[in-house]
C-alpha cells in the first residue's frame, strides 16, 4: 500500500517534469492553438535594446492579444542559438553576415534591412585619458574595450581602426556593445567602441568622442521571421511594425540611421 | 571512458555491499525509477559532448593559438590561486577550527559565503572594491597606478575568491575531528607551536588538505562568472578555458566542444584522484 503511493507519487512527479519541460520547450510559441494573439519572441542585437523594447511596447499597444519577448545578445551568439533550435519567431540583427549565417542554415528568408548605425568613442564622463578623438585609442596608456572580433561591433570597430591606419591594443573584449558601454560607465576603461546610438542612450552616464564621416564605418540591420516559427503571421506583423513609419520614427530618433 | 566510469563504480559498489554482508542487495522499486531518470540526467549530456566530438580534427581545433593560450593560462592562474589558498586558507581554517573568539561563528559565515553565493555576483563585488573605480581599487590606481582588472592577476584573484572556501571547510573540518592527543603530546615533550602545527597538525589532515586542494584547483579551473566579470576578457591574458569555450560556441563550435573535452578529461583526473585521497583518508583515521 505505502509502496503502491510512493510509486504514484513519483509517477505524478515524472509526469509533472515532463509536462513543464514539454511546456518551457516551446514557451516563444506556445499557445499556438489560440488564433486571437500569440506570443512571439525577438532575437534581438543588444544595441536594439533600448529601442527595440520601446517597439514592443508599441506593437503590443496596436495589437491587442499580442505579447512579445526579446532575447538581447551579441548577434553573432543569437544566430548561433539560432541554428541550433533556439525558438524565435522573429531575427533582428546588427550586421548581415550574422543574418546570412542563419539565412543559410535555412532557419530565415528575405531579411530585410531596417536600420544603419555607425560608430563613436565612449568614454567616462570625467574622460580621465582625455580622449580627443579614436586615433587617442593606440595610446598605450590608454584603456580600451572593445567588443569580440566575431560579434558585428567589433566588427565594425576594426573597420574604423583599419580606416584611421591605427593599431588598438585593447584590454579587454567584451561579449556585446552594451557590456563594452557597461565598462566605460563603471570607469574601468578609458574608452570603448560603441555605436552613435548606444552613446545617445546612455546620456550624461558617458561621453561621446565622434569619429569623423570619413573614417567612421557603418552597419546595416537586417530582419527576418524564422522559418520554424509557429507565429509566422505575428512575426510578419511585428517585423512589418519595425519597417513602417512609426518603427522607423523611433529608430531614428535613438540615432539609427535609414538604411 | 566517461560511460565505462560508472559501470566500473557500480560493480565496486556492489562488490562492497556484497563483502559487507549483502543487507540490501536489490534496490526497491520505487527508488529505482527515480534513480535512474538521475543518472540519465547526468550521464547523458556528457554522452552528448563525446557523440558531437570532432575526432577527427580535435589535434587542429586544440592546436589554435586560442585554445593552448587559454589552456595555459588556465592552468597557470589555478594553481596560482591554489597555492595563494594553501597559504592563506589553512592558517584561516585552523583559527576557525581551534581558537575561539566573539564574532566567531559570523565569520566562518562571511568567509564561507562565495561557496553559495553566484560568481559573477563575486565578479561584480570584486570590480567594485578593486575595479579602478573601486573603493581599494581607487588608491591602487592614484598612489601606484596598478590596475588589477583585466590583468592575470584580475583572473587569480577572482578564482580565489571562489575556490579558497572549498579548501577552508575541506581543511576546518579534518581539524575539528583530528585527534588532538597528538597536538598535545608533542607539546608536553617541548615541541614550539608552530613546531606541533607543521610536524603534527599539516601531516594529521593532509589527507583532507590534499582534498581541499584539488577541490579548491578543480573549482579555479572552471570559474567563469567571476573572472569575466571581474577581469574581462583578452586571449592570452584572462581569457581562461571556460571562457573560450563560451566564445568559441559562436565562432567554431568544434573547437568548443574540443575543449570541452579537455576540461571533461582534467575533471575526470581530479575526480580520480580525490578518491585516492579520500580512500586514504579513511584507512588513516
Amino acid at each position: 500500500m505505502r509502496r503502491f503511493t510512493v510509486i504514484a507519487v513519483a509517477l505524478a512527479a515524472v509526469a509533472a517534469a515532463g509536462c513543464s519541460s514539454s511546456g518551457s520547450g516551446s514557451s516563444g510559441s506556445s499557445a499556438s492553438a489560440s488564433p486571437a494573439g500569440g506570443t512571439i519572441t525577438v532575437f534581438a542585437a543588444a544595441s536594439l535594446m533600448g529601442t527595440f523594447t520601446q517597439l514592443g511596447k508599441q506593437f503590443e499597444t496596436a495589437h491587442p492579444g499580442d505579447t512579445v519577448k526579446f532575447s538581447f545578445g551579441p548577434s553573432s551568439g543569437l544566430s548561433e542559438q539560432i541554428t541550433s533550435g533556439a525558438p524565435a519567431d522573429v531575427f533582428a540583427s546588427a550586421a548581415p553576415a550574422n543574418m546570412d549565417t542563419v539565412v543559410s542554415a535555412g532557419d530565415a528568408s528575405n531579411p530585410q534591412n531596417f536600420a544603419q548605425n555607425t560608430m563613436e568613442v565612449a568614454t567616462p564622463p570625467n574622460n580621465p585619458a582625455k580622449v580627443t578623438s579614436v586615433n587617442d585609442l593606440a595610446k598605450k596608456s590608454v584603456k580600451v574595450a572593445l567588443c569580440q572580433p566575431q560579434v558585428p561591433c567589433g566588427v565594425v570597430a576594426a573597420e574604423v581602426f583599419k580606416n584611421v591606419g591605427i593599431t588598438v591594443k585593447p584590454v579587454t573584449l567584451q561579449p556585446d556593445v552594451k557590456s563594452v558601454l557597461a565598462q566605460v560607465e563603471l570607469g574601468s576603461v578609458d574608452a570603448g567602441m560603441v555605436y552613435v546610438t548606444d552613446v545617445m542612450a546612455a546620456g550624461s552616464k558617458v561621453n561621446g568622442v565622434k569619429i569623423s564621416a570619413s573614417d567612421n564605418a557603418s552597419t546595416e540591420y537586417p530582419i527576418a521571421t524564422i522559418n520554424s516559427s509557429k507565429h509566422k503571421s505575428e512575426a510578419q506583423a511585428f517585423m512589418n511594425y519595425v519597417l513602417s513609419p512609426a518603427g522607423q520614427q523611433v529608430l531614428t530618433a535613438a540615432g539609427f540611421e535609414k538604411p | 571512458m566517461t560511460v565505462a566510469a560508472p559501470s566500473h563504480l557500480t560493480a565496486r559498489e556492489r562488490a562492497r555491499r556484497a563483502a559487507r554482508g549483502g543487507a540490501s542487495r536489490s534496490v526497491p522499486a520505487p527508488l529505482l525509477a527515480p534513480a535512474l531518470i538521475a543518472v540519465g540526467f547526468l550521464v547523458l549530456p556528457l554522452v552528448g559532448l563525446l557523440i558531437r566530438a570532432p575526432w577527427g580534427r580535435i589535434g587542429a581545433a586544440l592546436s589554435g593559438a586560442d585554445a593552448t593560450q587559454a589552456l595555459i593560462l588556465s592552468l597557470w592562474t589555478a594553481s596560482a590561486s591554489t597555492l595563494i589558498s594553501l597559504a592563506i586558507g589553512v592558517p584561516l581554517a585552523w583559527v576557525l577550527a581551534r581558537s575561539s573568539f566573539p564574532g566567531q561563528r559570523l565569520l566562518r559565515a562571511l568567509v564561507t559565503l562565495p561557496l553559495v553565493l553566484p560568481p559573477v555576483v563575486g565578479g561584480v563585488a570584486l570590480l567594485l572594491a578593486f575595479g579602478r573605480t573601486g573603493f581599494i581599487g581607487r588608491y591602487l590606481d592614484d598612489w601606484f597606478g596598478l590596475t588589477i582588472p583585466f590583468t592575470p592577476v584580475a583572473v587569480v584573484m577572482a578564482e580565489t575568491f571562489v575556490a579558497m572556501p572549498f579548501l577552508i571547510i575541506a581543511v576546518e573540518g579534518a581539524l575539528r575531528s583530528a585527534d588532538q592527543g597528538f597536538e598535545e603530546a608533542a607539546a608536553t615533550l617541548g615541541a614550539k607551536r608552530m613546531t606541533v602545527f607543521r610536524r603534527v597538525t599539516v601531516p594529521l589532515v593532509a589527507p583532507s588538505l590534499g582534498a581541499g586542494a584539488v577541490l579548491c584547483w578543480a573549482r579555479a579551473l572552471g570559474e567563469f562568472g567571476a573572472t569575466i566579470t571581474f577581469a574581462g576578457s583578452f586571449p592570452g591574458q584572462t581569457e581562461t578555458m571556460p571562457i573560450a569555450v563560451y566564445y568559441a560556441l559562436e565562432t567554431d563550435p568544434d573547437a568548443a566542444i574540443a575543449l570541452s573535452l579537455v576540461l571533461l578529461l582534467v575533471s575526470i583526473v581530479v575526480l580520480i584522484s580525490l578518491r585516492d585521497h579520500w580512500l586514504r583518508g579513511g584507512s588513516l583515521s
